[in-house]
């Protein structure tokens, strides 16, 4: 009778899974694999701030011209905000504003762009700057700076070269020292370069990007030198004086103009998160374009943030670990400590990766138990205990921490990302375990967990799995239901094959 | 490795997913739990149906009375402290005597000698829930300390020997003797390395013995022959433990008795997840019995007519034929 029902239920859970993964497949054009041969990139930027008590105006700079790349859409995402697009002289600028709004405010803007090496967009040729007003003492040491350079340079080109070469030297001359005295961040001194440029009538700007790569929740803006040598644009790495671009670099604004400006709000703070898109986003704006919006594009998980998205690339996997849970114990009988234990170690295994984890991991543990075994001594009561052991785990990490980073090895510092109390736990039951049953019950048990901890990691790790899921998340009703399935598995597990072998009569 | 799982099919061996699928969640209902996970409650549930128990000295039930174990023991010798809800034989300490010369330090069953200090905080591990079940606080209970019957003397290894008995609906359907050894430190529990002998259930005659899933002849400590020793009052014995379904209302259960010098055979615990070596310790597989106990289930048996069918259903396979003799 229940077995009927856990059939049922079962059939049901994979046949709703299955036909919404279907369908996303076969009709809305989902690949099944990654398309790893025209990478999209979506950049999201996150402006929060408090609001004021009248009303708000933001206006970010957002990319106008973007060598390289080809903008596939833009959206900006914010709530009750009026949304404009305007050109300004540093480019486009996206501008929102409300009448007024309460507390802190967070507003998005996200592009998606694909590479197009053909992509070289035009760029219009601009007049010689004229030359900058500068005052005195500044003004002598630019002329003198210009003219040195100008005697060892040839063209714009090797000017630049040459100006950047002699800024970076590590021993400036009076001159630049004085110009550089008030520099303290990379785009201020790209601002003086540009200035002295300009001194010398070669127009020169900032440019400020991102390079591009992977899946960053924090990405870090780059400034760079552009300059043009009559004929075209050319970028200059403004550390070493080289004529070279950052790798997949997305030029996000050009100029001396800041990103953000908010009128009305205070605390502002930009945040710039860059994804790889696992879907062909082209194809989705195709079918966006085709059928207005299904439910199914507007309701997957691509729509929400980025930093969100990240987060949950991790999380969906976790039913994948506990699948491999379900079977390490029901199906083989692998012994283990805590039910989710290894799950929890093998999201740490993510980090750590898996040599240094399974190190860091039986590092903590065996020190762990050790000072368990002097707390025995004490004979403490148990909720005591148990907080002391947990206590002395936060102080292992600490020192695990330390001394690898004193001694240059720098996985040593994810520790810290274990699960403390989830191992402290295990201590605790490793120790009594140990008394009660001997070493060999508790190393078997720590081991179990180990074995199982690995097995799951390794099943989390497969990148191909992780965009299934994360692009069909409907596959979990699948894993579910076998899961539920084996909840009602009678048969004998891996391990009691052996163990009843004498039962066999052979 | 199917061929073993058919052939364990065929020998009908239960596995550890259909005894907790099929036996434990169908048979025994959460709510019964308690009468077995708390020994405090069995107690008083076998004495109200006139069973023997090991008498109950007192019990520990929070931190503020852990000092009364003093006053507890004051007359006592000998005494057995255990946790109410402890599983798996885990946090009993046996007291057999004295010291001679100091009345404050305790002789344990393994001959070490212990203060009273040690016992107090053992006592605290225990009401702090360190030994029970759900991690949940717990009471220790303290109790009468089985004297030694001279029927096992030669096949145990400091400690008293229990007898276990799996008892379907009611019925006894295989019984085992589990005998300490020194790697159990004296303690009747197979996980920590003790003995278990299958019991013939029509005669109560022990047969070879099981140590660590391996089938042994002789008793790893004393060498003596495990197998042919005649069990007394087996009759008894598998009456009470039938009797052990009508207390607890457990299809699935687990009885263990032992055998006191004076008082004969005693209830000391019950066992809602009894496990599934006494399989190998029987060379039997527990499938087959249940579905013979299930065709000539009848509701309305007594325990004593329940105890008679047992005995008449499940004699003892011939001994297993060993792969090659011990050398």
């Amino acid at each position: 009778m229940k077995q009927r029902y856990v059939f049922a239920l079962a059939l049901l859970l994979t046949a709703v899974g299955m036909s919404v993964f279907v369908y996303k497949w076969q009709v809305l054009g989902f690949p099944l694999t990654e398309d790893r041969e025209t990478p999209v990139w979506t950049i999201e930027s996150a402006i929060s701030f408090d609001s004021g008590p009248g009303s708000i105006k933001v206006n970010l700079l957002i990319p106008t011209l973007t060598p390289g790349f080809r903008k596939l859409n833009e959206n900006p995402i914010s709530r009750g905000y009026g949304f404009s697009l305007n050109y300004g002289s540093g480019g486009r600028e996206a501008q929102w504003a409300v009448r007024r709004a309460d507390g802190p405010q967070t507003i998005y803007y996200r592009i998606s762009v694909y590479e197009d090496a053909q992509a070289d967009q035009l760029d219009t040729t601009p007049p010689f700057p004229p030359p900058p007003v500068i005052n005195e003492p500044f003004k002598t040491a630019v002329d003198v700076l210009v003219n040195d350079v100008r005697d060892q340079s040839a063209d714009a080109e090797s000017f630049t070269s040459e100006l950047l070469r002699r800024m970076n030297d590590p021993s400036l001359g009076p001159n630049l020292e004085l110009l550089l005295s008030n520099v303290s961040s990379n785009s201020e001194f790209v601002e003086v370069a540009t200035m002295m440029l300009a001194a010398a009538r070669i127009p020169a700007r900032k440019v400020h990007g991102f390079s591009l790569s992977g899946r960053q929740r924090h990405a870090q803006l780059i400034t760079w030198l552009e300059i043009h040598d009559g004929d075209r644009w050319r970028y200059f790495d403004p550390a070493t004086g080289e004529e070279s671009m950052p790798e997949r670099f997305l030029v996000w604004w050009r100029g001396n103009e800041s990103l953000v400006r908010v009128e009305g709000g205070s605390n502002v703070e930009v945040e710039f998160a860059v994804q790889r898109n696992h879907v062909d986003a082209i194809a989705i704006a195709r079918s966006h374009a085709g059928q207005d919006s299904t439910p199914l594009i507007d309701f997957s998980l691509y729509s929400l943030p980025i930093r969100t998205q990240a987060v949950y690339g991790v999380l969906l996997m976790i039913p994948i670990g506990a699948l491999i849970m379900v079977f390490m114990r029901n199906f083989i009988g692998i012994d283990a400590f805590g039910t989710f234990m290894p799950v929890l170690i093998a999201l740490a295994f993510r980090e750590t990766k898996l040599f240094w984890g399974v190190v860091l991991f039986t590092l903590l543990v065996a020190l762990g138990l050790s000072i368990r075994f002097l707390l025995e001594r004490l004979r403490l009561l148990l909720v005591p205990r148990l907080s002391a052991v947990l206590i002395v785990v936060v102080l292992l990490m600490l020192v695990i921490s330390l001394m690898s980073h004193k001694l240059g090895i720098e996985t040593g510092l994810s520790v810290a990302l274990f699960p403390m109390v989830i191992i402290a736990m295990t201590i605790e039951r490793m120790s009594v375990v140990w008394e009660e049953r001997g070493p060999a019950d508790a190393l078997r048990g720590a081991f179990g967990s180990l074995v199982i901890a690995i097995a799951a990691y390794i099943a989390m790790g497969v990148t191909s799995l992780e965009y299934l899921i994360f692009t069909f998340p409907e596959l979990l009703l699948v894993i579910l239901a076998i899961v539920v399935m084996a909840g009602r598995y009678t048969g004998y597990r891996l391990l009691e094959l052996r163990r009843f072998k004498a039962l066999t009569g052979d | 490795m199917f061929g073993v799982a058919k052939k364990l099919r065929a020998a009908g061996v239960l596995g550890l997913n259909e005894r907790n699928a099929d036996f434990i969640m169908r048979l025994n209902p959460r709510r019964l739990y308690p009468r077995v996970d708390d020994k405090i409650i069995t107690k008083e549930l076998a004495l109200q149906a006139g069973m023997a128990v090991p008498e109950m000295y007192g019990v520990i039930r929070n931190q503020g009375e852990v000092r009364r174990f003093g006053e507890i023991v004051a007359n006592r010798e000998s005494f057995v402290v255990k946790p109410a809800q402890g599983s798996g034989g885990d946090g009993i300490l046996v007291v057999i005597g004295r010291s001679t010369h100091k009345r404050e330090l305790f002789r344990l069953s393994n001959g070490m000698l212990i203060s009273t200090g040690e016992i107090l905080h053992h006592i605290s591990n225990i009401v702090g829930g360190q030994y029970s079940l759900s991690g949940n606080r717990d009471k220790a209970l303290i109790e009468y300390c089985v004297q030694f019957d001279p029927t096992f003397a030669e096949v145990s290894y400091q400690g008293v020997p229990d007898i276990r008995v799996i008892v379907y609906r009611g019925y006894p359907a295989m019984a085992m003797v589990r005998l300490p050894t020194r790697a159990s430190d004296g303690k009747a529990n197979l996980h920590q390395g003790a003995v278990g002998a299958g019991v013939d259930l029509r005669t109560g005659k022990t047969l070879a013995g099981v140590l660590n899933d391996l089938v042994v002849e002789e008793h790893p400590d004393t060498g003596a022959r495990v197998a042919g020793l005649q069990i007394p009052q087996w009759d008894f014995i598998l009456q009470s433990s039938a009797r052990g379904y009508d207390v607890t209302g457990l299809g699935y259960l687990g009885v263990d008795m032992v055998i006191d010098r004076d008082l004969g055979p005693l209830i000391l615990e019950m066992n809602a997840r009894p496990g599934l070596n006494i399989q190998i310790a029987n060379c039997a597989g527990l499938t087959d019995r249940v579905a013979r106990i299930e065709e000539i289930y009848d509701s309305a048996a007594t325990p004593e007519e329940r105890a008679a069918v047992a005995r008449r259903e499940f004699p003892a396979r011939e001994p297993l034929k060993r792969r090659a003799p011990d050398a």
